[in-house]
């Protein structure tokens, strides 16, 4: 069995399994754990498939800042307060996880007609990425879409921006005057 | 690479099914987000698959961009929920109503 077979059967379990017990921990803090190991299973992927400068950027991206944030969050927000378990819309639940295995099984049918179970990835990867993957990713980035590239940095600086403006509190200005009258009357 | 691609096609599949199942079912904001995380990585991952598949880095590209709106949006959604529960102490998408029918 070559080894990147045995690296699939090993990490797409395991994935699996964290992506379970995402959804059935009771505690946010259990499920978001359980996320970022169901990432770094997502970025080993990566390095099956010949990515591994994304591996390198799920791994310092998705596991490391996004999952902070996330964690942070939770922290921030209190994390002892069971979540409400019961229905409040009828059948949802079975209903959900009906349509959900029907949107695997209509996946499956089309991959099975247009790629194939068995269709082995094709040859001459390597020769695309010489240089290294990093490279040539670079030059697909700022060759072909390099007018994207830039309109994203405005996207991360506006989401930066709203990101501010949404959390903060709404703090009053107070003037010198009101300061003033505060301390007179402390001295008083 | 020995592995079939559709392997990683039924993978991202399955996992995208499951956070299909976790939006659907909680009503916990925090966890309807985890969820949707799920799933961008599980497209992710598809569309890494095809660039293998087709022998073009323009997947491992789209892949790229992805991530950074998913950066974006996770930013501003969680900003989103905090600001929710400094108003009405709850991350429950039920009690969040005023702007629904």
């Amino acid at each position: 069995m070559p080894l990147d077979n045995v690296v699939f059967w090993v990490f797409a379990p395991i994935s699996i399994a964290a992506a379970v017990g995402m959804l059935v921990m009771r505690n946010v803090v259990h499920a978001a754990l359980f996320l970022v190991v169901n990432f770094f299973c997502i970025a080993v992927m990566y390095l099956l498939l010949d990515a591994p400068f994304l591996f390198a950027v799920q791994i310092v991206v998705y596991a490391g800042a996004i999952m902070v944030l996330f964690l942070f969050v939770i922290m921030l927000l209190g994390v002892d307060r069971s979540d409400v378990r019961t229905e409040r819309l009828f059948l949802q639940r079975p209903l959900a996880i009906v349509l959900a295995a029907a949107f695997l099984v209509e996946i499956s049918v089309a991959i099975h007609a247009a790629v194939g179970f068995s269709t082995l990835a094709p040859e001459g990867f390597d020769q695309l990425q010489a240089n290294g993957n990093a490279q040539a990713v670079a030059e697909v980035l700022f060759r072909d879409y390099f007018f994207p590239f830039e309109v994203t940095s405005i996207l991360l600086i506006v989401a930066a921006i709203a990101a501010m403006v949404l959390a903060q509190r709404k703090v009053r200005a107070v003037s010198q005057a009101e300061l003033d009258a505060v301390e007179a009357e402390a001295v008083s | 690479m020995r592995t079939p691609i559709a392997y990683f096609l039924l993978l991202g599949a399955l996992l995208f099914s499951m956070g299909t199942v976790g939006v659907l079912v909680n009503r916990n904001a925090l966890r309807i987000f985890m969820s949707v995380e799920l799933q961008l990585n599980a497209v992710n991952l598809t569309l890494v698959a095809f660039a293998r598949m087709h022998n073009d880095l323009t997947g491992q590209v789209l892949a790229f961009f992805s991530m950074v709106v998913a950066a974006a949006e996770v930013v501003v959604g969680l900003a989103i929920i905090v600001s929710i529960y400094r108003r009405r102490r709850s991350v429950d998408v039920d009690d969040v109503r005023e702007m629904r029918w």
